[in-house]
């Protein structure tokens, strides 16, 4: 999550769900939090119970609009021009929390003279590099510093890599010095990240916003004043989001502008604000802090290249920040070393740093799926996931399956990933024949999480553990299970090999007891080892400031250092919160990081470290004490003085001075303007999805010049936009969507009968205009196409998508798609993600499937080798219009610097 | 107040009455009770058929769905004032056995099977149950129903179509363990309420004077009235609209309530008939 990594200096939401209840206004965007976080939702009803306000922003009334006290319709895509009509709106009228603004935040800080901003270069910022496709971010910088290598740039520099400037969630970029060289504390600078921002938000006007959004102007006002008048010394406001952010080719950058938003109205780090990022799945945030991405290892430290860091002094130089807790990465690294290696991995061999594998490449999904589809890729393993329905363009992961030696799936059901050899539409329409398909698929029936002990990382960063409430049946595993006993035999086989490849899993600490008849490793050692020991005594550690960067300490993952505190399983405590003193509820399970419940706690007192006000008291400096103190973990070094000012040379988080709350961060502030750590720009700027039916009504660069976008790859073809000839075969917006009734791709849902019965079949959600503009009817069937495939849906008529009106009063109609289903399980259906391009957020890959453009008609979709046909039939003459004026975006036709 | 029929004849054995009250301005319309509720008290599933009716693909109570969320789109903001944006409103609420006071089902039983428990709810003793299927239009709300399915298609022994009443207990034996009824326990936002009943009452007036001075449009108790026409329900609930909105009918009454009287006239005409047919045989002979 570099959104809030590179704001605020972690990777995770930055309050907790029951903490909600204290918000006096509440704004969810990017987010369906009624219906796809039921649970949680209910302390956003306790806020609206207490009389905060709820406003929802969305192109859809969801059931959670229907819970808010206030909805607003927007276009898909359009978030930032909204997000950024509201930074404009709070500082023109210089709304923002002036002393929380200039201590907490970097807005005083100069930056370089180099840079240049949009508004300059018509959409593009300085460093932009047409042939490359990407950024040099040197002008980005604060004015004084040279750009310093991080683990939030270990990617830059290296080819094409359609790399990472940020590791995935990581944090905002390592500086030189804690304290920036250049500032001016009037935030007058012409310079001055505060000034920056003005100028760069000076066009977002309510009446931009309402003719890019398509709300009206005073809906737009009114969500800004409700924002601001809960905001401020005595109130709070928060954000949720999820996905509906994340899936943009802005993903990133629509993140970042809430992150400047929360920060300008003072509302981070403070009881009722925050930003709370809802996750899609139960172990999301678990499996980013240790991690199944390939470019971060656990804890956020970045995968080494192939082609950087010849030795291991050279890679912990590169990734250290010399301020700030990042400070310590050496510690962090070695005693996971130990942890893989235990005494395998000492001084003296560089704690097998050199041995360990490297990333040369984009290794991330969609571009694996593209190496699929060119026969570079040989085997595969699909775990927890189902991307022949879950990601976008369904039919291109298909093919790319079709092509594999081998393929692995383990999965509680035989998924659509693992059957789609003999049942999915390729089959159907001709294009796959399974006597024809060479991959060798291996189905491993895995257990479900009732029937094995373990933990879940939720959304706010809260590991909670789990038990068995009975054995798997039959060949039912546990995923530890599988893994464990896989890596035994491997290590079994190389026993004897002299192999210099092979020396890596031989070093591997692999000891973990076994129970029960078919040898489950012992979850809670595993949990163990996450938490990490001191070496020599055996003793458990209590947090990470004791991991030690010699060897003498082991740790699985530095940031889950304290949840096997005192050799108990702190994330099993289940002590009700009616229980405890308070909603923060410490003793119910354990938070990461030290057990925080509301992370940068610290900036809930003023500077003088003082609460901002009685009613939003949090955490606090007691002078008689000497320490803060509070409801919470203090995020801060428990006896550093509020008026602490580092000495000169200071390193670490003694770099951090005592009105610093951002202690991750290397100058100990919040973000604002962020000068490194992320691939497509310092600000969030608004442009439109890769595929949409509009110009950016701001510059000529249309949509993000970094996404990740392929050149000519067949299999997933792009629809004309804006504009272009050809476009108007693709008239519509669409947004795909979950259900409360369904989970993600369907697998362990659409398989249960109770879940199944309550949302039996693909429906798309359309307003009663579109449905007589193009002859639909209630209850009936509508084919839905895109470049890519065409799928069939039953036609729900409904108020609740409603067409938005644009500039010059040209209307939008929005097409709405649950993605659950697949033609497995007891409802079967088509999969909306067939329908969505493979274009990508350029800081994390992620697919844009909430705004892209489709066509639809009435009635089903045609049948077997038909169905193709009708797609290319579409496609051709869409693309043979635009190929006649095709348009050239400034992204690739102008350098800029 | 009114008592439940049956219920006082507990003596020392009485327990508390309970119910539940389903506030449904609070619903976020998960369903988490409907499955909650098949789950604990093994109720099949009741068939995949995609209805286009809003978000409800269950319909109706049933005696395969003993809770049923209703969803209805409307043109009407959520407050009197306007407020709540865009003017649309979506009603959700979770409709469930009323378990009235006075209850018709109980009344027509032949069998016994229907029976008030301790806690003055109306239970369906399966074992009893014959099929006879009277409790069935009795209900003013059509809350009984005959289960159609085969308990097990697959073991021979109960292959055969069940045939039996089906409605919800109120969760019976878990009322009986000291827990709360799974429909209750499973919602996240506390829309559906399980307590004393009259504790339920007062919660709910309250709930009810503050929605009103709110200004939320069309806020309603509905059953909650020992007076109406079965004594008040068991489970009553706060709506957002009139009843007839979400499918209920507008004035419940015991469908039992006319027969003492229907009895009293059958007989008084049964025996006027026997004196007119006996006086026409005395005067025939005469």
């Amino acid at each position: 999550m570099p959104g809030l990594g590179t704001s605020f200096g972690r990777g995770g939401a930055t309050t907790f769900q029951q903490d909600l209840q204290n918000a006096d206004c509440i704004v969810i965007m990017g987010s369906n939090m009624a219906e796809n976080h039921p649970v949680g939702f209910q302390w956003v009803m306790e806020a609206r119970e207490r009389g905060a306000k709820v406003i929802h922003v969305d192109p859809r009334f969801t059931r959670t609009s229907a819970m808010a006290t206030k909805h607003v319709g927007i276009r898909a895509g359009s978030d930032i021009a909204f997000l950024g009509g509201i930074v404009n709106y709070i500082l023109e009228r210089d709304l923002y929390f002036r002393e929380y603004v200039e201590h907490y935040t970097n807005a005083p800080v100069i930056i370089d003279e180099e840079f240049a901003d949009t508004e300059e270069l018509d959409g593009l910022f300085s460093g932009w590099d047409p042939e490359e496709r990407k950024y040099d971010i040197e002008s980005w910088m604060y004015e004084g510093m040279e750009v310093h290598g991080s683990g939030g740039e270990s990617e830059q520099g290296f080819k094409p890599t359609k790399g990472e400037a940020s590791g995935h969630g990581g944090h905002g970029g390592a500086l030189s010095h804690g304290e920036p060289p250049s500032e001016d504390e009037t935030m007058q600078h012409p310079r001055c990240v505060l000034q920056l921002l003005k100028k760069h938000y000076a066009r977002y006007t309510p009446e931009l916003v309402a003719e890019t959004c398509g709300c009206s102007v005073e809906d737009f006002v009114e969500v800004c004043e409700t924002l601001v008048a809960n905001s401020g010394r005595e109130r709070t406001s928060a954000f949720c989001y999820a996905v509906g952010w994340t899936q943009h080719t802005v993903g990133v950058q629509m993140i970042r502008a809430c992150a400047v938003i929360q920060q300008l109205l003072g509302n981070i780090g403070r009881p009722g604000g925050g930003i709370l990022a809802l996750r899609g799945h139960a172990s999301i945030q678990g499996s980013t802090d240790i991690p199944t991405l390939y470019n971060i290892l656990p804890g956020y430290i970045p995968m080494p290249h192939a082609e950087s860091y010849g030795d291991l002094d050279n890679y912990i130089e590169a990734n250290t920040s010399p301020t700030g807790w990042w400070g310590h990465f050496r510690a962090y690294f070695v005693s996971l070393m130990k942890a893989y290696f235990g005494e395998n991995a000492n001084a003296d061999n560089d704690f097998l740093f050199k041995s360990l594998p490297r990333i040369d490449d984009d290794n991330s999904a969609y571009w694996t799926v593209e190496q699929m589809l060119a026969g570079k890729v040989k085997g595969y393993i699909i775990a927890g996931e189902n991307p022949a329905v879950g990601h976008a363009n369904g039919k291109a992961h298909r093919l790319g399956l079709a092509r594999l030696e081998w393929l692995v799936v383990r999965d509680v059901v035989e998924i659509e990933s693992a059957a789609f050899w003999y049942d999915s539409p390729e089959v159907e329409s001709g294009e796959l024949k399974p006597e024809e398909i060479a991959t060798e698929v291996f189905f491993l029936p895995a257990a479900a999480h009732t029937e094995k002990d373990g933990s879940f990382t939720n959304t706010q960063r809260l590991l909670q553990w789990h038990w068995q409430a009975v054995e798997p049946k039959d060949d039912c595993r546990s995923d530890l299970w599988f893994y464990f006993h896989l890596g035994r035999r491997i290590k079994q086989r190389l026993e004897e090999s002299e192999e210099q490849r092979d020396k890596l899993i031989k070093a591997l600490r692999w000891e973990y007891p076994t129970h029960s008849a078919i040898q489950e490793p012992d979850a809670e050692a595993v949990l163990q080892e996450v938490n990490g020991w001191e070496i020599a005594s055996g003793k458990f550690l209590t947090g990470y400031p004791e991991l030690k960067d010699d060897g003498s300490t082991l740790c699985g993952c530095w940031i889950y250092c304290g949840c096997f505190k005192d050799g108990i399983n702190q994330t099993a405590r289940k002590k009700p919160h009616w229980e405890q003193d308070g909603h923060v509820a410490p003793e119910w399970a354990w938070a990461w990081p030290a057990n925080r419940r509301i992370i940068y706690n610290r900036a809930s007192a003023d500077p003088e470290g003082n609460p901002w006000s009685e009613r939003k008291r949090y955490v606090w400096w007691d002078d008689g004490e000497e320490k803060w103190t509070g409801l919470d973990v203090p995020d801060f070094k428990e006896d550093k003085r509020p008026d602490y000012v580092p000495p000169d040379g200071a390193k670490a988080e003694d770099a951090i001075a005592g009105d610093h709350p951002f202690i991750m961060q290397a100058d100990g502030r919040a973000w604002l303007y962020v000068p490194q750590g992320l691939e497509d720009g310092p600000l969030p700027t608004h442009y439109e999805p890769h595929e949409s039916p509009f110009d950016n009504p701001l510059y000529s660069q249309r949509a993000n010049p970094g996404r990740q976008q392929n050149q000519d790859l067949a299999e997933d073809p792009y629809n004309p936009v804006a504009d272009e000839p050809g476009a108007e075969i693709y008239p519509y917006v669409v947004t795909t969507y979950r259900l409360t009734e369904h989970h993600t791709a369907g697998g362990m849902t659409r398989t249960v009968p109770y879940l199944a019965e309550l949302q039996p079949e693909m429906f798309c959600e359309v307003h009663p205009d579109l449905a007589r503009e193009v002859g639909l009817e209630h209850g009936g069937w509508a084919t839905i196409y895109t470049s890519r495939s065409a799928i069939e849906a039953r036609v729900m008529v409904t108020e609740r998508v409603r067409p938005l009106k644009m500039k010059d009063g040209r209307t939008v109609h929005q097409v709405g798609l649950p993605y659950h289903w697949g033609s497995r399980g007891l409802v079967t259906g088509d999969s909306a993600n067939d329908l969505a391009h493979m274009a990508l957020d350029p800081n994390v890959h992620i697919q844009e499937v909430k705004a892209f453009t489709c066509g639809i008609r009435p009635g089903r979709r045609p049948r077997g080798p038909e169905l193709p046909r009708f797609v290319a039939e579409l496609r051709q003459q869409a693309h043979s219009r635009r190929d006649q004026d095709p348009r050239v975006e400034p992204e690739e036709a102008r350098k800029t610097s | 107040m009114t008592v439940a029929d049956g219920w006082e004849t507990y003596a020392d054995e009485q327990r508390e009455r309970v119910g539940f009250f389903t506030d449904t301005s609070v619903c976020i319309g998960c369903k988490a009770c409907e499955v909650a509720c098949k789950e604990w008290n093994l109720v099949p599933d009741d068939g995949h058929v995609w209805t286009g009716n809003s978000y409800d693909n269950t319909g109706e109570l049933s005696a395969n769905t003993w809770r049923h969320v209703a969803f209805v789109e409307q043109e009407k903001p959520l407050l009197t004032n306007g407020d709540g944006g865009t003017g649309l409103r979506w009603l959700m609420e979770s409709d469930v056995c009323k378990h009235c006071t006075h209850a018709a089902c109980l009344d027509v039983c032949p069998t016994g099977s229907l029976f008030r428990t301790e806690f003055g709810t109306v239970v369906v003793q399966q074992d009893i149950c014959n099929g006879c299927g009277y409790c069935v239009p009795a209900c003013p709300f059509g809350v009984l129903d005959k289960r159609h399915l085969a308990p097990a298609p697959d073991l021979p022994a109960f292959a055969k179509e069940d045939g039996r009443v089906w409605k919800c207990t109120l969760c019976y034996d878990r009322l009986k363990g000291g827990h709360e009824p799974a429909c209750a326990k499973a919602c996240p936002t506390k829309s559906i309420q399980f307590g004393p009943l009259e504790e339920l009452r007062e919660r709910a007036d309250a709930r009810l004077a503050k929605l009103e001075a709110e200004g939320w449009n069309g806020a309603q108790l509905y059953g909650r009235d020992p007076e109406d026409g079965v004594g008040g329900f068991g489970a009553f609930f706060l709506l957002l609209d009139e009843p007839e909105v979400y499918g209920l009918p507008p004035d419940p009454i015991v469908t039992t309530r006319d027969l003492p009287e229907m009895w009293t006239n059958m007989l008084a005409a049964a025996g006027a008939l026997v004196v007119g047919v006996a006086a026409a045989f005395v005067g025939g002979r005469s």
